[in-house]
């Protein structure tokens, strides 16, 4: 039986237009709905949907970030993880925590609570950064298994099916292995009312950065935040000639 | 002039006549020897300005009673409950079945949306007026006819357990309702018997031993009816009076369970609107109710009726408010993007017009709900004014603001795509049922009313021993001088945002007329006021804006303090909320009072009688 760490970020709402704040040093998180990745989401389902399988013995859902993270540590317990871990890092340090060093403080929890697998979202939908759970193999030197489209338990590891360009690719691993979850994998369940009553009563641990004796001192600065371009005017052509001899103008046919 | 008060205190008859008009519950006692030596206190501001007199606790400053951590847990409920609408349920495909499946209804069950204020202890959630309003709003603006699946089962169906219940009825039932999907339903109305409640004729006849009721009898429309297996029913029961041994009817309200046997009910009701909500006639032939059933105490139960139904009310403004919004949404949406004569629909000052009146009464609506449930939670039991009016309310801004929708989406607006034709039809309902708005009209005339009319009473006596009442009569002799010379009078500046004082003279002098209003009209009419329906009509009017008023004044201040983002935009809306209201109320006063229209009610009647005769128009056709 197996212990299963999961990584829940909470991040601005995927339903939020965000809006460049007025110092460009990144969005309007002020006032902003947040809520957990959607692939954090997936990644929390899996595990829970194992321990329901009696294929793990329990779930510790962590998350890496200011005080608010805990409301997603909250929902994690509510769908079903047995207890939570919120690493406070905030501020300046948050703003510019990089996936390095959230993979060394994944690492360094799955070592202390002696975790047999470690499932993250494939990519958090705020900085899209699709690292965490590779380099978190690597500073483990554990395997791993990306973009999660099914997981099977066997009797000498995981048969793990990967969505890549091409279509599916079907890996076999060992345990204590890292996974990334991708969007097919299931279909997360939402918190039920008396579930989220519930996960109050359950343990939610606070841990610095620091006593994990993992350095978050940031390695890069942001230089400035930009808008996407605004999309230029289109033209009115009177007619179909009209409209491919543009089009042939501009090179594209 | 204080003879004339005389003829204002309630007689019986009075009485009787106003328990029929309440479909609320009456809050003066039932005893009127008892009532007349010693007015009731009230703290509701409603009743209180009927005697032109301010009692501000309850309106200034808006009250603000969740704890923090009560508000997290508000907020990371809202998620799921808004996910269960967006990934579960298909309004409109309730509608066209005219049920909810047996799959969203099993995950209704699992979010908790049963029994949202059921004691932990029994299942529920555990959550108060304030937050269970919160929830409503989400229901609200996704699906009214799921909504009153809900509502029915818990805002009335087995309320009265929670309100009234013994710790063995509680633990024997609230269970059930909450997780092991037992629906529960009210069950008052009859074929002869609506808004006219006490006079059902469900009877319920005790065994010679003691030990059982038996219930005969049917009720109509019940929602849930054909589907609930706990029942609260109300039914005729004599009892004897302990003093003159006399014998005489009264209503008892009992937790009937559908395995008691004898119970059946009809086909589901085929209606305009509510489509995915159950209605249904309920049938009791000789159902063997246990005595420990008893609801309440015996003989009580038109009182446990009422305040069920009062207990409940604030619940359909919060409703609505969620309904309002969506409607706003939609026209919105539709007038930032249809272009008509070479511009965007909201580029038009009518246009504009429209979504700026839409998105004043929602914000009325909702500082109404918010404040009574929130006053509710701390404790008041003088509520039952302002959740009548706020019933009225909002369920005719939620009429006015889905009608003006469909409107902004012109043609658009017609399709059954659209989502907003449902919600019209769905929307009918609420001015009819828990108490139909005109009767509810009359009860906050008349209940405030009687309210003044026992508090002059007590003047009157002050004058009969001068010597020891003397402070009574100091005080209201000054406040009559300084309302007389327009100085004084009611003040409602120290409550308000510094940049409402304007709003709030208005609204402070509305309610000086008010009082003066319900005054002249006592010494006019006496204890007749209750056959000048025109009249309470009006004054009734005038009540809702002033409480309109209020609210608004109260939540926008609150917005101005907090330094909430949305301050200057509330102060916009109060503001021009108000400055109509105002008008409104004045006019209504008027209207009450002037000769000219006692002289138009009567030829209102005239009409009306010659067309009641005529079975119809009676007009001679212009071309044969
Ligand atoms: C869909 C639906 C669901 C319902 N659910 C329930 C339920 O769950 N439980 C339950 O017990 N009941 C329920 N009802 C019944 C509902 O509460 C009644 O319909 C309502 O109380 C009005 O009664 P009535 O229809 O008999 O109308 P009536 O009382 O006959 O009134 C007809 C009209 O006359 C007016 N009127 C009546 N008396 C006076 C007066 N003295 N002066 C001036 N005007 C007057 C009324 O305002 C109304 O406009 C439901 C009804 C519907 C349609
Ligand atoms: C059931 C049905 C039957 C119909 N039958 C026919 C038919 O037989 N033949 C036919 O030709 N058409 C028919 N129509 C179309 C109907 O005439 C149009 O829906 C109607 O003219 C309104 O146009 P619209 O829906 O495009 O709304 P819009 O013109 O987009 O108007 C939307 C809203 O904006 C308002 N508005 C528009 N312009 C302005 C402005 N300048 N200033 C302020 N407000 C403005 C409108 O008053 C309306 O409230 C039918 C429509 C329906 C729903």
């Amino acid at each position: 039986m197996s212990r299963i760490l999961v990584g829940v970020k909470r991040v601005v709402d995927y339903a939020v237009k965000v809006r460049v704040n007025p110092e460009k040093t990144g969005v309007v998180t002020q006032g902003v709905k947040h809520s957990m990745n959607p692939f954090d989401e997936i990644a929390v389902e899996e595990a829970v949907k194992m321990k329901e399988k009696k294929l793990a013995s329990e779930v510790i859902a962590v998350s890496i970030g200011p005080s608010q993270s805990q409301e997603v540590i909250r929902t994690a317990l509510a769908m079903g993880a047995d207890r939570g871990i919120h690493v406070e890092v905030s501020g300046k340090e948050y703003d510019l925590l990089q996936p390095i060093h959230v993979s060394k403080i994944l690492a360094k929890l799955a070592l202390e609570e002696k975790a047999d697998l470690v499932i993250l979202g494939k990519q958090a939908i705020d900085d899209d950064c699709n690292q965490t759970a590779q380099m978190t193999a690597a500073v483990l030197d554990w395997p791993q298994g990306t973009f999660c489209n099914k997981i099977e338990k066997t009797d000498a590891g995981l048969t793990i099916t990967r969505e890549i360009d091409g279509g599916l690719e079907t890996i076999k691993t060992k345990v204590p292995a890292v996974l990334s979850a991708d969007l097919r994998l299931n279909t997360p369940r939402y918190a039920t009312l008396p579930n989220i009553m519930k996960a109050k009563k359950k343990p939610l641990k606070k841990v610095g950065a620091s006593d994990l004796g993992v350095d978050t001192n940031p390695r890069i600065d942001i230089i400035s935040v930009e808008d996407p371009p605004v999309r230029q005017a289109g033209a009115i052509v009177p007619d179909v000639d009209a409209l491919v001899s543009k089009l042939k103008e501009g090179g594209h046919c | 002039m204080f003879k004339v008060i005389e003829k204002v205190a309630p007689s019986n008859k009075t009485k009787y006549l106003l328990r029929l008009y309440a479909t609320a519950a009456p809050k003066t006692s039932s005893n009127p020897k008892r009532e007349v030596k010693k007015p009731q206190e009230n703290a509701s501001f409603m009743a209180n300005i009927f005697r032109g007199s301010l009692a501000s606790t309850q309106v200034f400053p808006y009250p603000d009673v969740l704890t923090e951590e009560e508000k997290e847990l508000t907020a990371s409920l809202i998620d799921p409950f808004e996910r269960f609408f967006r990934e579960v349920n298909n309004a409109a495909r309730n509608d066209e079945n005219s049920q909810i499946d047996e799959e969203t209804l099993n995950q209704l069950w699992e979010l908790g949306a049963f029994s949202i204020q059921v004691p932990n202890d029994f299942g529920g959630l555990g959550l108060n007026n304030t937050q269970y309003g919160r929830l409503c709003q989400i229901v609200g603006a996704n699906d009214l006819g799921l909504g009153i699946t809900i509502g029915a089962h818990q805002s009335i169906g087995f309320k009265g357990i929670l309100l009234y219940g013994t710790p063995e009825q509680k633990a024997k039932y609230l269970p059930q309702v909450s997780t092991e999907k037992v629906y529960a339903a009210f069950a008052l109305t009859e074929p002869s018997a609506g808004s006219d409640a006490g006079s059902i004729k469900c009877r319920a006849v005790k065994s010679a031993d003691g030990k059982h009721y038996i219930l005969n009898g049917s009720k109509i429309w019940i929602s849930n009816g054909g589907i609930a297996d706990i029942m609260t029913v109300f039914a005729q029961t004599e009892m004897t009076d302990p003093n003159t041994g006399e014998k005489k009817d009264k209503v008892t309200a009992f937790i009937v369970e559908r395995g008691f046997g004898g119970v059946t009910n009809g086909a589901p009701e085929k209606k305009m609107g509510i489509k995915a909500s159950n209605t249904a006639e309920v049938y009791f032939e000789d159902v063997k109710i246990p005595i420990e059933n008893v609801l309440g105490q015996e003989g009580e139960g038109f009182k446990v009726a009422m305040n069920i139904l009062n207990n409940g009310r604030f619940g359909m403004g919060a409703t609505l408010s969620g309904t309002m919004k969506h409607c706003i949404a939609k026209a919105v949406e539709h007038c930032n993007n249809r272009t008509q004569f070479g511009k965007k629909l909201k580029d038009y000052k009518g246009i504009q017009e429209k979504i700026a009146q839409m998105s004043l009464i929602q914000y009325a609506t909702e500082s109404m709900a918010f404040q009574i449930s929130q006053n509710m939670d701390a404790g008041s039991q003088d509520y039952h004014l302002e959740a009548a009016i706020s019933k009225i309310f909002a369920s005719e801004a939620a009429w006015y603001v889905c009608d003006e929708s469909i409107q902004i989406l012109g043609g658009m607006g017609f399709m059954r795509e659209t989502g907003l034709e449902r919600v019209m039809r769905d929307l009918r309902i609420f001015r009819i049922f828990e108490g139909t708005n005109d009767i509810l009209r009359l009860f906050v005339a008349l209940t405030g009313i009687q309210y003044a009319g026992s508090h002059l009473k007590e003047l009157q006596r002050a004058f009969k021993n001068p010597a020891a009442n003397l402070g009574l009569i100091f005080k209201e002799a000054s406040r009559r001088a300084a309302s007389s010379v327009g100085i004084g009078g009611t003040d409602l500046s120290p409550f308000v945002a510094p940049q409402l004082t304007a709003t709030a003279k208005d609204a402070a002098e509305c309610i000086d007329m008010f009082g003066q209003t319900v005054e002249s009209l006592l010494v006019k009419y006496g204890k007749n006021i209750i056959n000048e329906q025109n009249v309470l009509n009006r004054l009734a009017d005038a009540a809702i804006d002033i409480y309109s008023m209020v609210v608004t004044l109260s939540r926008s201040t609150r917005a101005v303090n907090e330094k909430l983002e949305t301050a200057e935009h509330e102060l916009e809306l109060t503001k021009a909320w108000c400055y109509q209201a105002n008008e409104r109320c004045r006019t209504n006063l008027k209207h009450a009072t002037s000769g000219g229209h006692v002289n138009f009610y009567k030829d209102l009647s005239k009409v009306a009688e010659t067309v009641l005769e005529n079975g119809g128009v009676k007009t001679t056709n212009i071309v044969g």
